[in-house]
This record gives C-alpha cells, sequence and structure tokens, in this order.
C-alpha cells in the first residue's frame, strides 16, 4: 500500500503543479478580482505541492528501507542483505529514484520561492512561481509516464538484484542530493528570469531576489562536485580525482555558468549592469543542469554514471529540453529588447574585470560541452573517438590560467573607472609572490610541464592577492560577504597548487611481491606483512597488511579486493594514509598464479588534498557570503520594525 | 545589443538540439570496437570444462566457416538471460563455442542441464586469462570470428532478442 500511496501523491502534485501553472497565467492575464485571487492562492499550491512530492520520496524511501520486492524497482536495485544506510540511499542509486529526488528537491524548491521570498514584486514572484510549476509538471510526466518508481513486478522474487558496489559508499548517501539540490537552487533563478521577462522588471531588486538562491545553489554544487571527485578518487582505485567523464562535465558545467551567473548578479544588485547578460546566464545555468540530467538519464553518451539506456526515456526528456530551454531563448530574444540598458562602466574597473572574468567563464564552458559531445557530433559522421584529458587540459588550461590571473586582479579594481597603473602597483605583491615561487619550483625540480609549473606559481598569487586587501582593512568592520570572496578566491588558489603539485610530483609503482618484501615509494618504504580474509554485510574480502614507514614512523594500510556477491563484482578497495604534505594511496591487485606474489599499486602524491581542500574554502566563501547577506536582510528588518 | 546577437543563443541550442536528437534517433550501436576487432584471434589452448565436450584452442577457427565465441559463467545472470537467443541462433545453423570463466565443472553441466546447450565446444579459463586476452572485460561477451580466424565483432553484455536478426545478418556477412 505504500507504494500505491506514493503513486497516488506524485499524480496529486503533478496535478498541483498543472494548477500552479494555469493560477499563474490567470493572474497575469487578468489585474482583477479573479486574478487577485489566483494570486492568492499559487502560493498555498506550491507548497503542498512540495509536500505531495515529499511524500512520494518519503514512500520509496520506506519500501526500499522494508526492502518491499514486489517493487520492481527494489528487486532491480536492493537485497535485504545490504546494510541499512545504502537501502536508505540506494532509492536515489537508481534511474527512477534518482528523478523523483530531483523532482522532489524541485518542489522543495518551489514551496521555498512561496512561501520565503519577499524581495521580489508580486507579478515576478506570481511569474516564477508559473515558471516552476511548468519546469515540474513536465518531469512529474516524465517520472508517471516513462519511469514510474512505484510499478509492481508480479510475482515478487525472493531476493534482490543488489546495488552496484562501486555505490555502497556513504558518498552516496551524500553527493546525489547534494548535487540535485545546487541544480534545483538553479531552476529558481531560472523561473526569476523567465518570470522577469514576463513582466519586464530587470533590475537590481530583482537581483538581490535571486542572488541567495544562486549563491545557495553555487555553495551546493561546489560541495557536491568536490565530494564527488573525492569519492571517485578513493573507490575507483585509479589514483586519479577527475576523469573528465560526460557525467562529471555534466556537473561541472552547470558550475562554470553558476559562477559566472554569482559575479554577474552581484554587477546587476550594486550597479544596475549586466542586465540582459545576467537573465541569460540564469537561463544557460538551469539549461545546462537540464542538459546534464539529460546526457545521464539518455544514456546517449557512454559513461559510468549512466544507470539506464533507454531511448524513450532520452526523447521524452529531449523534448521537455526544447520546450523549457527553447521556450526560455525564445522568451529572451522577444522580450529582452524591452529591458533598458543598464549603467555603462570602462574597461578597467571593476565591473570590467566581472565582464573578463564571465567571458573567460562562458568560453571554458564552451569548450567542456563541445568536448562533451563531441563523440555524438563525431559519431554522426561514422567516426567513433573518445575526448579525453589531453584535450580539455590543451583547451582549457590555458584559458583557466588567464581566468585565475582576472580573479587575482578582479578584487582590486574600483568600481566604475580605474587606473592601469595604479591596479599594477597594488598587483606587485602577487607577481612577486608568483614569480619567486615559479624559479623555486623551476630551480628545485628541473623537468616539470609547463602547465602544472604555471598553475603552482599562479595559485601562489593568486592565494597572495585574495588576501592581501585584507591587510589594510580593518577585520572587524570587513562585510562577511567581503570574507566570502577572499576565502573563496583563496580556495580557488589552494586547489590550483594541489591539482600541480599531483600533476607533477606524484610517484607510481607497481610493484608484485612475496608477504615479507618492501619496496619504496616517495619517502616511504612499504612493507607486504601479509594477505588474510576478512567479511563485512553483503561482501567477502581478501585483505593485505601494510606497513608503510617513513622517517621511522610506521602506519598500517589495509587496502582490500573485495567480492560482492549480489551482483557479483569485485572491488578494489584502496587504503590511504594522509599526511600533512599528502596521501599514500595503495591499491591490492590480483595474486601472480604462476609465483605466488602479490600486485601491489602504490602511489604518493604530494599535496593531493589541496584540491579538496581548496574545494571545501571555496564553498565556504559562499556559504560566508550568504549567512553575510541574510544578517543583513535580518537586521534591516529589525531596524523597519522598531521605527516603522 | 544587436538584434541578431539577441537571438544567437536560441540558434546555438537549436543546433545543439539537432545534434542531440540525430544522435538519440540512430539506433545504438551495441557493439563495441574493440581494438582486437579485425586482428586474428590470439593463439590459446583451453582444457575441457565439461565430460563429453572437447577444450577450445584457437586453431578451432579459421577453417572457412564463421563462429560465434561465447563467453560465460555458470554464476552470471546475464547469461542465462541470454540462453533462449543463444539457443534460437544455434537453431539457425550458427556454430557457438564458448569459454568459461571462473567456474567449475559441475557448475556448469547444471547451467547447461538448465538452460539449455547451445555450444559445440567449452573450454575452461578458470583464471580469466583468455578473455583478457581477447580484450574482453566481463560476462556475457560474443565474438563473431571469420571464416580466417579473424575477429569481426564484440558483442558486449546479453545478446537480446531483438540482436538475433541482426547477429544473423553479422554472420553471413562474414562468410
Amino acid at each position: 500500500m505504500i507504494a500505491e500511496g506514493g503513486l497516488a501523491a506524485l499524480w496529486f502534485a503533478a496535478t498541483l503543479a498543472g494548477l500552479q501553472l494555469l493560477l499563474g497565467v490567470l493572474a497575469l492575464r487578468h489585474r482583477h478580482a479573479a486574478g487577485e485571487q489566483a494570486m492568492a492562492a499559487i502560493g498555498p499550491v506550491a507548497i503542498v505541492q512540495g509536500a505531495l512530492v515529499a511524500i512520494a520520496m518519503g514512500a520509496l524511501i520506506a519500501v526500499f528501507l522494508a526492502t518491499d520486492l514486489s517493487v520492481a524497482l527494489v528487486a532491480e536495485n536492493s537485497h535485504s542483505a545490504k546494510p541499512w544506510i545504502y537501502k536508505f540511499a540506494g532509492a536515489w542509486g537508481n534511474h527512477e529514484g534518482s528523478m523523483l529526488l530531483w523532482v522532489t528537491i524541485l518542489g522543495a524548491g518551489g514551496a521555498l520561492v512561496a512561501w520565503k521570498e519577499r524581495a521580489l514584486d508580486r507579478p515576478t514572484h506570481v511569474a516564477t512561481l508559473a515558471a516552476q510549476g511548468a519546469i515540474a509538471l513536465g518531469f512529474y510526466g516524465f517520472l508517471l509516464f516513462a519511469s514510474n518508481p512505484f510499478a509492481r513486478l508480479n510475482p515478487a522474487p525472493i531476493e534482490g538484484q543488489g546495488l552496484n558496489p562501486l555505490l555502497q559508499d556513504p558518498g552516496l548517501a551524500f553527493h546525489p542530493p547534494t548535487l540535485y539540490a545546487g541544480y534545483v537552487g538553479l531552476s529558481v533563478a531560472f523561473s526569476f528570469a523567465v518570470g522577469a521577462l514576463v513582466t519586464g522588471q530587470v533590475g537590481p531588486a530583482f537581483a538581490r531576489a535571486m542572488r541567495p538562491w544562486v549563491l545557495g545553489a553555487w555553495v551546493l554544487l561546489t560541495i557536491g562536485i568536490t565530494a564527488g571527485s573525492y569519492w571517485a578518487y578513493y573507490e575507483l582505485g585509479w589514483g586519479g580525482w577527475w576523469f573528465w567523464d560526460p557525467v562529471e562535465n555534466a556537473s561541472l558545467m552547470p558550475w562554470l555558468a553558476a559562477t559566472a551567473l554569482l559575479h554577474s548578479v552581484n554587477v546587476l544588485a550594486a550597479r544596475d549592469g549586466l542586465r540582459a547578460w545576467t537573465v541569460m546566464l540564469a537561463v544557460v545555468a538551469f539549461s545546462m543542469s537540464m542538459i546534464g540530467t539529460f546526457l545521464v538519464r539518455s544514456g546517449i553518451l557512454t559513461s559510468v554514471h549512466a544507470f539506464a539506456v533507454d531511448p524513450r526515456r532520452g526523447a521524452f526528456i529531449l523534448a521537455l529540453l526544447a520546450l523549457y530551454i527553447g521556450g526560455a531563448l525564445a522568451l529572451f530574444g522577444a522580450r529582452i529588447g524591452q529591458v533598458r540598458a543598464g549603467r555603462s562602466f570602462t574597461f578597467v574597473s571593476r565591473e570590467g574585470g566581472l565582464v573578463v572574468n564571465n567571458l573567460l567563464l562562458s568560453v571554458i564552458l564552451g569548450i567542456v560541452l563541445i568536448g562533451t559531445l563531441y563523440p555524438l557530433i563525431a559519431a554522426g559522421f561514422g567516426v567513433r573517438l573518445s575526448v579525453g584529458p589531453p584535450f580539455f587540459h590543451a583547451a582549457a588550461g590555458p584559458i583557466a590560467l588567464v581566468l585565475v590571473a582576472v580573479m587575482a586582479v578582479g578584487p582590486m579594481l574600483r568600481w566604475r573607472r580605474d587606473q592601469a597603473e595604479a591596479v599594477l602597483i597594488r598587483m606587485l605583491w602577487p607577481m612577486v609572490a608568483a614569480a619567486g615561487s615559479f624559479a623555486l619550483v623551476l630551480t628545485l625540480s628541473g623537468g616539470m610541464g609547463v602547465l602544472p609549473l604555471l598553475g603552482l606559481s599562479f595559485g601562489v598569487g593568486l592565494i597572495v592577492a585574495s588576501v592581501l586587501p585584507m591587510t589594510q582593512r580593518n577585520w572587524r568592520r570587513t562585510p562577511l560577504p567581503i570574507w566570502g570572496m577572499v576565502v573563496a578566491h583563496a580556495g580557488i588558489g589552494v586547489s590550483l597548487i594541489g591539482m600541480a603539485c599531483d600533476s607533477a610530483f606524484t610517484a607510481e609503482r607497481l610493484v608484485a611481491l612475496y608477504p615479507g618484501q618492501a619496496t619504496i615509494v616517495g619517502p616511504w618504504r612499504v612493507e607486504l606483512n601479509r594477505i588474510y580474509p576478512n567479511v563485512g554485510p553483503n561482501w567477502s574480502a581478501l585483505e593485505a597488511r601494510l606497513t608503510a614507514t617513513r622517517d621511522g614512523v610506521g602506519t598500517v594500510l589495509r587496502p582490500q579486493q573485495r567480492f560482492f556477491t549480489d551482483p557479483p563484482t569485485t572491488t578494489s578497495e584502496s587504503a590511504i594514509a594522509t599526511g600533512w604534505d599528502g596521501q599514500l594511496y595503495t591499491v591490492l591487485g590480483q595474486q601472480d598464479a604462476a609465483t605466488g606474489r602479490w600486485q601491489l599499486r602504490l602511489w604518493w602524491k604530494p599535496f593531493v588534498t589541496l584540491i579538496w581542500f581548496g574545494g571545501i574554502l571555496v564553498a565556504l566563501g559562499g556559504a560566508l557570503a550568504l549567512v553575510g547577506r541574510w544578517w543583513k536582510a535580518w537586521q534591516q528588518r529589525r531596524r523597519e520594525a522598531l521605527w516603522g | 545589443m544587436k538584434r541578431w546577437l539577441i537571438w544567437a543563443p536560441l540558434a546555438v541550442f537549436g543546433a545543439l538540439f539537432a545534434v542531440v536528437a540525430a544522435g538519440l534517433m540512430r539506433p545504438a550501436d551495441t557493439a563495441v570496437h574493440s581494438t582486437l576487432v579485425d586482428k586474428p584471434l590470439p593463439s590459446f589452448e583451453l582444457e575441457p570444462m565439461v565430460p563429453g565436450k572437447s577444450g577450445l584452442a584457437s586453431t578451432d577457427f579459421g577453417r572457412g566457416t564463421p563462429h560465434l565465441l561465447n563467453v560465460f559463467a555458470s554464476w552470471c545472470i546475464p547469461c542465462i538471460a541470454e540462453a533462449p537467443q543463444l539457443m534460437r541462433l544455434k537453431a539457425r545453423g550458427i556454430p557457438i563455442d564458448a569459454i568459461a570463466i571462473h567456474d567449475k565443472g559441475p557448475a556448469v553441466v547444471a547451467f547447461l542441464r538448465r538452460n539449455g546447450d547451445p555450444y559445440d565446444r567449452i573450454g575452461d579459463d578458470s583464471r580469466s586469462r583468455v578473455q583478457l586476452s581477447l580484450g574482453s572485460s566481463g560476462v556475457p561477451e560474443t565474438f563473431l570470428i571469420d571464416g580466417r580466424g579473424r575477429i569481426v565483432r564484440q558483442y558486449i553484455g546479453d545478446i537480446r532478442a531483438d540482436q538475433v536478426d541482426q547477429i544473423v545478418r553479422d554472420v553471413a556477412a562474414a562468410r
């Protein structure tokens, strides 16, 4: 019954999403009594819709927790012997469940807009909710007609087929919901943009209303991508942290667009500039999220993330994309002419820097998009190929370095207009730091690639440039959003240093050892003590005990070859020792049948942790800015309440 | 802003849509082109897996008729799913040989009794040596070997009912 209840809740939610769209159109068409009533009703409808889809998601989680094998989705993706956390998270470790999670978070976002958003003028607010309803309606349709998560299976099997062992990791409980929440935050920005295009109200008030949503979405995307990268790093056992997999790119592209949007929305809020551009970016950011969803769900590109390869589903999502993205872009073309141009500025100014930042981010976005879709385009001409890291590194790397240089200069520029010579003087210390680290690294390690070397020195320069302005400020009086910017920019520098160190200084060893033998990797001496069996709730394993010693201090590592029975799969569970200056990454391979030796794959990765530490700093910076804006708005409301 | 620039994003999206829609309409090509396609079969010799059926060696191929070479295991669920399709291919006169990986004789005998036996020969590849040398990374996978002993095609995953006719055509083309 729980499954049927969930399905009923989903149908009701879909109906209310349709009603939400209808009420919005009614409210904007008729300005009189009927319009007033529609305007008053649309908010509560959005809230109830959010509650209903949450009930549906709850029902799906309940059937997964109970391992109700009469539900087809559970039978295909779960197993009674699985630990409860993976039963819980397994609810979205599959196509249908992850789409339901998507619309659940979408519904929650819509409800939040209806309930809490007060900064927008009413017509734009109503148009926003109507747009949100329209998006939700399409995806409800997709769930109900093409991917019903509650379909029954008769007769029910006695046991489920289990969850892909690669997904049986705490990362699954965390990574998809975070990313989806980020995508959905961007859907709100998209709806705001559509709403503003309908009513023509593009200005600072619109930007201030949109900013927290963009900021929140961006923070969540940053966390999601950082966590996903670390998950892939330790789970896949290849020692890499980014694979330029189509689905990774699908999460990177909305992030790039959101980063650009985040900066342009500030220009619009503070200086009333970049009106059309900001609206465009808001449309593009969510479009990228939807294209990402499409690429993952249609199985059109081969990827480790593709659960369901089904062209019918692909066609359905593609039709939705055409409707929403095409519709929004057509609306943009038709209406943006009526939005007055914003205020102007000279090239050497804070606005100018932000425009360059936006353009560079857009170029990188374009490169990633082309690289991701190129195999598809080539297949149209009968050529089979895959686009790998060499393309992305060569094409996006240099532009990213220019972007980092602009990031270093940007915050030192004044609004409206600035003097180029004065800027050069302000940039003195960062440039000295970058040049210094360049020379230092070059002399210390001769044979280093150009890109890592530049990345390392630009990273150092960026950190200095980001932190430097704070030395001339009164810290107590510095607003939180400024702190946020400093932390986030420095975080990019930190991450960049981590990437450069990982690609330049990583030491790798592939050895075959008898128990008792040892090998050297980087500064570590690693000894294989013994191999023994181990068991978990739904797996058995061969585990190696390794003793890694460095400067007389020993650490024990236990990498595994893990065998899952449902479905039958072998995974390599890496073991990692983290120090302040890097990670020792160990993977246990096969036993050589002829000699009885065990294969070990060892990496010493200096400063690799900085990549994710930098990512956390970036997210923290965004969170600081968000909290700062809320704090300021709350104080302002309190003052208004006091003084009437 | 220039008038045409306003419509540029829509035009770009239109082009993107066309590419993706075309990609979606094209039937999915489930034959993954391994680097060994169009190369001679690597040489190997495997012991018999089940009593009464000979083992498999690379010299069994390339004697004028195309063969299918099925990589399977008794513990593999998709292999059960593809068994009826293999029986249909067998019934249409296509010789099928097999490599059983990570398996035991009695288990394979039981598997064949339950799901049918389309195989002429079954080689015992208990450590996946030959499987890996063929460029196969999982079960089930099926290779089409032409009459000259060259790998023509590799079908990854279980053979589905809608693939049978295509495979019959592929075999005819490999003659």
